[in-house]
């Protein structure tokens, strides 16, 4: 694999697995890295352990009963599995978890707080700023309770969240999730200018490989608990067997009963 | 009809009591998702501190209220370290259960160190009564409608604007995702466990400057119940408003049951009455959160 240069990788996953309840292995051996100011995309089918990936980097694991038991994840140079969520934050990590987890009973604008919990105080009207410029509806529906937003909606609010926190690394789960397509395009447009005008390191995990792969400048495809794959977002997307088990083309046409047995081997590779 | 605005007067009062420690029934509730059985023994563990340092030991009252909000701070903490924080992630009816079992804890060591029979608190406020819209209504009477009213001011103001009260409602909804913002939700846990001690002991204070106290004022914990639940569980507006129903209604209830049929202590009961009557028809209380569902 690709050891790179790790000067300006701003986050480096090296050989992670995690267990949950102490029995399940979710993640083998997966290791990863983020290039400083770039937006790297994780994707793989369900259950790969994408999410579990960034939970494991931001602390989250913990409430989940689950543990890093071995590997690291180094953050601009410093060992941080073993912190607990908010001194990760305190760091510069954010994560937007997976499904929105909008606080429904607390009004837009108390929910963009909660996102600058750890920055100072003085920050905070700015933020809110900056987060009404890319989100104007938000701005208009700021008094209005959160869980009565529309799931696009919930979307820019939890990463107005991420906004608020200012930072350094982002870590998206699945920003596409229930969305129309029309939406999608809106988020990832946004995550792209979050990452290029606040100079964002992003981690993306997707289904939406397609998309996820458009903005992103260098991707991973985990299988099972590893990657099993990693190159730039175009190679990625140019690469046969991403196309045909991502991207949903027919590789092959007429022809695949011909090479059905390769297929079948490619196939069982990819889905394991 | 002297009587029974007489009977109201006094509902209010013990009212703002129940409305106080369902305030801090609420806080809990609201923060940890735990209903605290505990609460009403947190008011006696209030009420005997303060009992102690002025009696006992001669402190000057205000001083000695000072010094039972601070116990009740530490109270707070300890209990949170010692007793919830080994069961986060548990299921929430094991800490339930725990909170029963301290309940009893408590009025053990109140029992242990301070018997059984009733303790009157010395007098600090004028006995003389002050007369209100043509009613002679005793002073401390005020003075405790008056500090009920205050403490929940503040405490409104904290939860709607604060950075810690906005990130406790946030804990209450979604502990991993508050997690996921850096709120730390020990610190949030034990912040709500200290709120509910003193909220709880100054209400413990108030009762003992009214009625004296013994080691059955942990039973006032089972009434504030009925409050929290016509309130609605998690809402503040909800305890204060409930509190003060309940207060006044059972008092009416008490008086009205006394003159017309005779009977005396309908008090103890009538507040669960109403209460099997507020879960038929309004299971979320007035002012309790529905969920939301979107459409």
């Amino acid at each position: 694999m690709n050891a790179g240069s790790t000067v300006n990788e701003v986050l480096k996953v090296e050989n992670l697995e995690v267990v949950y309840n102490d029995v399940v292995l979710v993640l083998k051996g997966l290791s990863l890295a983020c290039p400083k100011g770039e937006i790297t995309a994780l994707l793989g089918a369900n259950g790969a352990g994408k999410s579990t990936t960034l939970k494991a980097i931001s602390g989250l694991l913990e409430c989940e009963d689950g543990e890093v038991t071995d590997g690291s994840v180094i953050y601009q140079g410093e060992p941080i599995q073993h912190l607990i969520p908010e001194k990760i934050v305190r760091k510069g990590i954010f994560q937007v978890m997976e499904g929105r987890r909008i606080f429904e009973d607390l009004t837009v604008e108390e929910n963009l707080r909660c996102g600058a919990f750890t920055r100072p105080r003085s920050e905070i009207a700015g933020g809110l700023e900056k987060v009404y410029d890319y989100f104007p509806r938000l701005r208009e529906r700021r008094k209005q309770l959160a869980g009565y937003m529309s799931g696009g909606e919930q979307q820019m609010c939890a990463i107005g969240r991420a906004i608020m926190a200012r930072p350094q690394l982002l870590l998206l789960d699945e920003p596409s999730l229930g969305l129309a397509p029309l939406l999608v395009e809106e988020i990832f447009d946004i995550v792209k200018r979050i990452n290029s005008v606040e100079g964002v390191t992003v981690l993306l995990v997707e289904q939406n490989a397609r998309a996820a792969l458009s903005v992103a400048g260098r991707g991973y495809i985990m299988e099972n608990g590893r990657v099993v794959m990693e190159g730039k977002a175009a190679d990625l997307l140019g690469n046969p067997d991403v196309q045909e088990f991502y991207l949903g083309m027919g590789h092959g046409g007429d022809r695949r009963s011909y090479r059905d047995v390769k297929h079948y081997r490619r196939r069982k590779r990819w889905l394991g | 009809m002297e009587y029974y605005l007489q009977l109201f007067i006094n509902g209010l009062v013990v009212g703002g009591i129940y409305s106080l420690v369902a305030l801090g029934f609420v806080v809990i509730y609201k923060a940890t998702k735990v209903v605290n059985f505990a609460q009403g023994e947190l008011v006696m563990a209030g009420a005997y501190i303060c009992f102690a340092l002025t009696v006992q030991f001669n402190i000057p009252f205000l001083w000695a209220f000072l010094l039972t909000l601070a116990f009740s701070v530490l109270l707070g903490l300890a209990i949170e370290r010692m007793v919830l924080r080994p069961l986060i992630g548990e299921e929430h009816i094991s800490v339930i259960m725990v909170t029963v079992g301290m309940s009893s804890v408590l009025k053990s060591l109140v029992q242990l160190f301070w018997g059984t029979q009733i303790r009157v608190y010395p007098q600090v406020l004028p006995t003389e009564p002050v007369v209100i819209a043509g009613l002679p209504v005793a002073p401390v009477y005020l003075a405790a409608f008056a500090l009920s009213a205050v403490l929940f001011a503040i405490f409104s103001v904290f939860f709607k604007y604060s950075r810690t009260g906005i990130a406790m409602r946030a804990t209450a909804f979604d502990q991993q995702a508050a997690q996921s913002m850096g709120i730390g939700i020990k610190n949030i846990f034990a912040m709500s466990w200290c709120i509910a001690c003193v909220v709880s002991a100054v209400g413990g204070v108030i009762l003992g400057n009214i009625n004296g106290i013994n080691s059955q004022l942990g039973h006032l914990g089972l009434k504030v119940f009925p409050a929290v639940i016509l309130g609605g569980l998690d809402s503040l507006l909800g305890a204060a408003l409930g509190g003060l129903i309940i207060g006044v209604l059972e008092n009416v209830c008490d008086g009205a049951a006394r003159q017309l049929f005779g009977l005396g202590g309908f008090r103890e009961v009538a507040a669960f009455i109403i209460l099997v009557v507020i879960l038929m028809i309004k299971p979320y209380g007035l002012f309790g959160t529905k969920e939301i569902e979107r459409v």
